[in-house]
């Protein structure tokens, strides 16, 4: 068996081709990306992958592929499967034919999320089974499992991995890749594939049968499993599960969860023969309320009563913190220890030549005391320039600044949105505006890619996942068709005929779009673009401080004036910002 | 996790702490040796500040507790003060003479943070400080900075230093193979003086 040292992600993803996978779609989203990003980089593909244009899509289409009888994946984020939940919530009644599991991957602490929602919810939601690894080579082995699973039950599978599996690595034994060789093949027939009230009432019935079957089996395949060592237990899920083990004194005994719906009966038997209890889980407190639920007078320990967290991510120091306070462990072997005060803080930046940072500072020139609501990209981070006003899910800016323009508020509204999320899902925010009258400014931030999550392709791209040439979207052509009779194209690097098409759009009434295009700096690093770099004319400098305001990690001050290093990209904005000239172009490089 | 040794790596995003992350990996491979790890991906990659956790005969969790780190390389000077509390009392800091001001102390006028400051703050552990973006250069690349880092600490990393170098020639691009191996030992050499 090889081994090797991969990323939670990457192993996830040979699992896949271990398992001989036949059709993957997914939409980028942090920590769930490099499943995909591993799947369609293989030099030799069996199976079809793509980037689908949002989650919905995309899970639609994997379910399709898995009712032709082959076996399917689709990827996504964990708020991604709030984009999907409708095709989900159903996907469960009519069941499937060939393997599907859905990874949706949670991001306890939000490292690079809206929220810390909780995946195992919308399993228990959609009485769909959940697989919930606790490590990367455990992830890796869950999903062959996970796709037989689908298929002895005929039901899709949750696959719920955290940021500490996808992101995590470890030492992994991989199993050989299969080349199933499964052509899909659509059976007819409608009262499973046409929900019709008299269909969908059936369906919902066995759902429901399928239910005790599916807790047995999961812990016959050991995927919950424990060992009696005493008159205390901690029952653990998820990567709360590895923390314990790592710290777990001898006497104390341990059931893991690593999937659901657990076996009730199950649990009671395990539960009624201990003295009390201490469960430790990531997030909602869904292996605790069935606990609670079974455990009669055995005192359980958890987050209902204060032992545990609900928000945030585990970490050593969190469930040894739980332990000690619940009495599983004498003392605290992390203390907690206070790191170096007041260091200047080195959050993430928009990067040197980025061209969002030239359209912000164009935007906020021309509507300075606008309403500036925004999206989920890189472009968020435009925080720091004082132009997002308001950030909430995927597609968001358009329709939040119609409704602040309808909302009375007298101020103007321009809301940012980046290309592949206008794609996602701003089209019809747009087309909604456009409809209902908003007088509003919309900046469409076209980097031509999808960038936060690692530059992946989308339908504006021209090339697929797998890098096959394919037409580009028109922006421009999809927002006149929206209704939009205002579509201005500019380059963000120039800023003057930037602000010149702002003002103009100021002046008018109605939805007004600007696309801002420029490749991203760093797809345009790669591509071998070279721009020359920009210097300071150290006489002309007055040490003003204008270009500093900008932002732009490539500019510093020493000696009270202003130095450009080597993080240059080029972009020439500097340039076209200071007041006395004192910002020049080097020579070719 | 008596047994487990932990190296955490820091720097700013861009600067290579995952090849070097990557390469201990591969060495413990080499070894037959169990290690586990965790990485910055996503939001906090622009530039930001970044750690790379590896523990080498690791088999639970990815995470290295604060004040369990028997080893801690960094990129950056304000890093590996950031992070100093990671270290457990005795552990070696591996960092290299290179301040990259955050651009939070330009935008907001914040107090800088000088050189000597910071390798003053750090003389309480035990340090091995080097100039690694120079010691680069001379090997050939200034790319190969976080091999010169890796070499400098080798010498407190339980894995042998061939499996370091098999680890290095193994993962860096073929072309660069002798300019690694090369600034490898340059930093191998260093580290034992200091």
């Amino acid at each position: 068996m090889e081994r090797r040292y991969l990323l939670g992600n990457e192993a996830i993803a040979h699992a896949c081709i271990e398992a001989g996978v036949d059709f993957v779609s997914g939409y980028p989203g942090t920590p769930s990306s490099e499943v995909i990003d591993t799947l369609r980089v293989q030099p030799e593909r069996s199976y079809h992958v793509e980037w689908s244009v949002n989650e919905k899509v995309a899970l639609e289409n994997a379910l399709a592929a898995a009712w032709c009888g082959i076996r399917a994946l689709c990827t996504m984020k964990h708020v991604g499967l709030n984009v999907a939940a409708d095709p989900l919530m159903t996907s469960a009644y009519t069941g499937v034919t060939g393997g599907f599991v859905v990874m949706s991957a949670d991001d306890p602490y939000a490292h690079s999320s809206q929220n810390e929602q909780d995946s195992r919810c919308y399993a228990h939601f959609a009485r769909l089974p959940c697989l919930d690894p606790a490590g990367v080579q455990e992830a890796h082995d869950m999903i062959p499992v996970a796709f037989r699973i689908s298929e002895e039950f005929g039901i899709p599978v949750i696959f719920r991995p955290t940021t500490r599996i996808c992101h995590s690595k470890g030492d992994v034994g991989l199993g050989d890749p299969v080349k199933s060789g499964r052509k899909g093949e659509f059976h007819k027939d409608p009262r499973q594939y046409v929900v019709i009230p008299v269909n969908t009432r059936v369906l919902h019935k066995k759902l429901n049968e399928k239910q005790p079957a599916i807790r047995k089996r999961l812990v016959e395949l050991g995927l919950n499993r424990y060992e009696v060592r005493g008159k205390t237990a901690i029952i653990a899920s998820g990567i709360g599960a590895s923390y314990v083990q790592e710290i777990l004194p001898s006497g104390i005994s341990f059931m893991k969860i690593g999937a659901y719906p657990i076996d009730e009966e199950w649990l009671a038997g395990f539960v009624s023969r201990h003295e009390k209890i201490l469960v430790i889980e990531e997030l909602a407190p869904e292996v605790e309320e069935i606990v609670r639920q079974v455990a009669g007078c055995v005192p359980v320990c958890g987050k209902k009563n204060g032992y545990a967290p609900y928000e945030g991510e585990l970490s050593p120091m969190v469930v040894a913190a739980t332990m000690e306070k619940a009495g599983f462990l004498p003392s605290n072997p992390f203390p907690e220890i206070t790191p170096v005060e007041n260091l200047p803080a080195r959050p993430p930046i928009l990067c040197a030549g980025c061209l969002h940072r030239g359209a912000f500072y164009a935007i906020k020139k021309v509507f300075k005391d606008a309403i500036y609501p925004s999206d989920i990209g890189c472009y968020t981070l435009g925080l720091q320039l004082g132009v997002v006003d308001t950030t909430i899910c995927m597609g968001a800016s358009i329709t939040v600044a119609s409704g602040i323009a309808h909302s009375g508020e007298p101020r103007d509204v321009v809301c940012t949105i980046g290309d592949s999320t206008f794609l996602h899902t701003g089209i019809q925010g747009l087309m909604n505006a456009v409809y209902n009258g908003a007088d509003m400014t919309v900046v469409i931030l076209d980097n031509r890619i999808t960038a936060m999550t690692g530059h992946q392709p989308n339908p504006n791209t021209g090339m697929t996942a797998c890098g096959m040439d394919t037409p580009s979207v028109s922006l421009e052509a999809v927002c006149r068709a929206c209704g939009v009779t205002f579509v201005e194209t500019v380059d963000p690097y120039d800023i003057t005929g930037m602000v010149k098409v702002l003002e103009d759009a100021k002046k008018r009434s109605g939805v007004k779009v600007i696309i801002a295009r420029q490749m991203c700096v760093i797809t345009a690093r790669r591509a071998g673009i070279k721009r020359n770099r920009y210097t300071v004319d150290k006489d002309a400098c007055t040490g003003c401080g204008t270009c500093v305001r900008f932002g732009c990690p490539a500019i510093e001050f020493a000696d009270e004036l202003a130095e450009i290093s080597e993080l240059c990209s080029g972009c020439g904005i500097c340039e076209q910002l200071c007041p006395v000239g004192g910002i020049i172009r080097e020579g070719k490089r | 996790m008596s047994g487990v040794f932990n190296i955490l790596i820091v720097g700013i995003g861009g600067q290579g702490t995952i090849l070097a992350s990557n390469i201990l990996g591969e060495a413990c491979l080499i070894e037959g040796r169990h290690v586990k790890g965790a990485e910055t991906h996503g939001m906090a990659q622009r530039g930001g500040s970044v750690e790379s956790h590896i523990r080498i005969d690791g088999e639970y969790g990815p995470l290295i507790p604060p004040g369990h780190a028997d080893l801690l390389i960094s990129f950056d000077l304000l890093e590996a003060l950031r992070y100093s509390h990671y270290l457990k009392s005795g552990g070696r800091m591996v960092v290299n003479r290179h301040l990259v001001l955050p651009t939070s102390v330009f935008t907001q006028k914040l107090a800088a943070p000088s050189e000597v400051g910071i390798a003053t703050a750090l003389k309480k552990f035990d340090l091995c400080l080097l100039d690694a973006d120079k010691m680069a250069a001379e090997a050939g690349s200034p790319l190969s900075q976080n091999v010169v880092m890796l070499g400098a600490a080798a010498q407190s990393i339980p894995l042998k230093p061939e499996s370091l170098l098999e680890a290095v020639r193994r993962l860096v691009p073929k072309k660069t193979v002798e300019i690694n191996t090369k600034a490898f030992e340059a930093g191998r050499d260093f580290g034992r003086t200091c």
